[in-house]
């Protein structure tokens, strides 16, 4: 991974928002980079911070009523800490972001393609025709059947799949660099989601871009994703090498997370969950944010927060107070009951 | 009309069909039908959970509200419990009504919000007249995993998996007989799902309840269910035992579902991808549903001749000309079924060495 392909490098990321009920802690020290040519999966449950993490990014939260601290640098310039306006000649341009839901980020009363020309002229100054023509081009790219003709019907034609390919299109007219994508396939059918993640990948490659993937299926990760996230309770549980992260978690919520997925490779006698709930972002708890939920909590979970390293060289990191030799062993265990069942 | 207690079969459907108007036109002069739910034969046997998967817009939940008379069938039977309860009229159909329960998606929808949860899982007492509701609502909540001092507390006090417990408890006040869970999990984070999935597993146990369970996630259905069956456009397309339809299905569409799903941590398998998306339910493709996006399509066969639901093997059934041999099979062989001639134009993109 060589510097000129690094794109984004995001440094103490922390977000709060002050409320009636007090401050929300929603997204705490998370760091990562990403370059040209990687997907990050960043996942979690409801309420990690994953989906904040990124609205931060990309300038979408009103700095007014949030308060945001750390470093988000974007080839060499930091994010966070820019205009406004030089900030939306970024966002959309540079940086292009798919959302859950095609339905409702597709204005119902305008034409699709109309709405894909919006997007080229707000950053570019070229003739509505060209504009256009460009919309088409993008729609036939995305794999849209019959492109010039359905670049004049409106949202409510488009089948949900079809939607976030247009979506896709739209987020693609200026060649961004990154593309953001949360969620874009849970609101989709299994195998229209198959369709959309190769479209991903395909775009990855052919336009050279970093990807950041949201979701809170492990397993749209697994087969997409270079590298993973895994967030809790706002904070880095653990990162790395998507290969390695699959193959020896190393995380207790991580392990938790893998286990408690429903396998559809064959009929488990009882499913392991997690027991207890995600914790209320107003007064986390002290220490691990994990550490009532875990297994293996021991004595300075609950009063000291495990730092994001990588406890060997060789390991990924993970933000866990567990000694290495207990992780590989518990790991092993895992593995052995996985491989029995 | 006579009560059949002893027969193995709690619900029997038989050739069901729903068809929904819909005015379509200039000032919606025409009308059109949906074919919501076409010519379904299930059955649902005592003690089972019967699996019903499928995609979106496929019928699954039309189905469930079919079964419980929710809504009125446009043809065929539904045999509960030994009734025929096709055309009973609802005032009728109450004293059965305790007999079957629904679970619904939406914790957060489903439950009344200005009602605490004494009120909430006590009101199928209130409706049928059994008295002593407060002790039973207290135990219910105990089975659930809830302690008795939530009664009196707001669902809004409570997570998306404490709200979907509540519901739970719901269902099971009058100790029915069949339970329909229409996606019980879905809005649940996969922490959450695991729990709710164990505790419906052993309530099924301890109580020895039927379910009929609702899924778009063929992981969640593999996990809870003993027999399932996989719909299409209104159809029931294939029908078995869960480990014949994991293992071996026989219809192409069931397949590609299968292969479709992401999976972590195992070895990826060449993946069916089918083209373009699911079909209008209101002018349905002729013959066999799904031979428009079928990988194994044959000309003159499948969409002219209907097929029928057919024993394939002892415990799996198909609605499919041209069934899969055998599974997992590379996409090249997929297109070539025995004796069949396949006309599909090449498909784009659809081959994926993965």
């Amino acid at each position: 991974m060589s510097d000129n392909r690094l794109l984004l490098d995001v440094r103490d990321l922390t977000v709060r928002f002050p409320t009636a009920d007090g401050v929300v802690q929603a997204v705490s020290n998370v760091s990562f980079t990403l370059s040209r040519g990687e997907t990050l999966g960043v996942v979690g449950e409801s309420g990690s911070g994953k989906s904040v993490s990124n609205l931060a990014i990309m300038g979408l939260l009103n700095r007014a009523r949030t308060q945001i601290t750390g470093d988000v640098e974007f080839k060499g310039r930091n994010l966070l800490t820019l205009d406004p306006d030089d900030l939306r000649k970024i966002r959309g341009k540079e940086i292009a972001m798919v959302f859950q839901d095609p339905f409702a980020c597709l204005h119902p009363m305008y034409r699709v393609g109309a709405q894909i020309a919006e997007a080229v002229t707000a950053h570019e100054n070229v003739p509505k025709e060209r504009a256009w023509g460009r919309a088409v081009e993008l729609l036939d790219r995305v794999g849209i059947p019959n492109a010039p003709s359905r670049a004049r019907d409106y949202p409510h034609q488009f089948s949900g799949g079809m939607r976030q390919r247009a979506m896709i299109a739209m987020a693609l007219v200026h060649n961004p660099d990154i593309l953001i994508c949360d969620e874009p396939t849970t609101a989709l059918d299994v195998t229209v989601q198959a369709q959309i993640l190769e479209l991903i990948e395909d775009v990855k490659r052919e336009f050279d871009i970093g990807v950041i993937l949201v979701t809170h299926d492990l397993g749209v990760v697994a087969e997409t994703a270079t590298s993973v996230m895994v967030m809790y309770a706002g904070r880095v549980m653990e990162y790395g090498p998507a290969a390695q992260v699959f193959a020896q978690p190393q995380h207790p919520y991580a392990w938790g997370l893998l286990d408690s997925m429903p396998t559809i490779e064959h009929r488990l006698d009882a499913l392991v969950p997690i027991e207890g709930s995600p914790p209320s972002l107003l007064a986390p708890p002290a220490g691990c944010p994990f550490h009532p939920r875990c297994p293996y909590r021991f004595a300075p979970c609950p009063t000291d927060l495990p730092p994001l390293t990588a406890p060997v060289p060789e390991a990924h990191l993970d933000a866990c107070h567990l000694p290495w030799d207990k992780k590989v062993a518990l790991g092993k265990e895992r593995g052995t009951k996985a491989a029995a069942a | 009309m006579s009560t059949n207690g002893s027969s193995e079969n709690l619900l029997e459907l038989e050739h069901l069909t729903k068809r929904f108007a819909v005015k379509q036109g200039v000032f919606a002069r025409g009308t059109s039908q949906v074919h919501a739910v076409e010519d379904v034969t299930l059955t649902v046997r005592r003690g089972e959970t019967l699996g019903i998967v499928g995609e979106s817009g496929c019928g699954k939940s039309t189905t469930a509200r079919l079964m419980l008379r929710l809504l009125d069938p446009t043809a065929g039977t539904i045999r509960f419990d030994g009734h025929d309860i096709s055309t009973l009229s609802q005032r009728q159909l109450r004293p059965l009504r305790r007999e079957m329960q629904m679970i619904f998606q939406d914790p957060y929808a489903s439950l009344n919000p200005r009602k605490t949860v004494g009120q909430i899982i006590g009101a199928p007492f209130q409706i049928h007249g059994v008295k002593g509701a407060k002790t039973r609502v207290q135990e219910l909540l105990e089975t659930v995993g809830l302690s008795p001092e939530h009664y009196n507390r707001y669902p809004h006090e409570f997570s998306g998996g404490q709200r979907q417990r509540i519901g739970v408890a719901r269902a099971l006040a009058l100790s029915p007989k069949l339970i329909v869970c229409d996606e019980p999990v879905s809005a649940l984070d996969v922490s959450i799902q695991a729990q709710v999935l164990n505790l419906l597993r052993s309530l099924q146990k301890e109580f020895n309840l039927t379910y009929v369970f609702i899924s778009h996630d063929l992981s969640v259905i593999r996990q809870i269910a003993d027999r399932i069956a996989v719909m299409y456009l209104g159809h029931v397309v294939e029908l078995g035992d869960g480990e014949s339809i994991y293992e071996h299905p026989k219809h192409p569409y069931t397949a590609a579902l299968l292969s479709a799903v992401p999976r972590a941590g195992t070895a990826r398998r060449e993946r069916i991808v089918l083209t373009g998306d699911v079909p209008s339910p209101i002018y349905p493709p002729s013959a066999c549903v799904f031979h428009p996006r079928c990988p194994r399509f044959h000309r003159g066969t499948c969409d002219v001749d209907p097929p029928e639901l057919r024993q394939l093997a002892p415990t799996q059934m198909a609605r499919c000309h041209f069934p899969l041999e055998r599974w997992p099979m590379p996409y090249s062989e997929i297109r070539q079924a025995e004796g069949a001639e396949l006309a599909q134009p090449s498909v784009e993109g659809a081959h994926h060495e993965v």
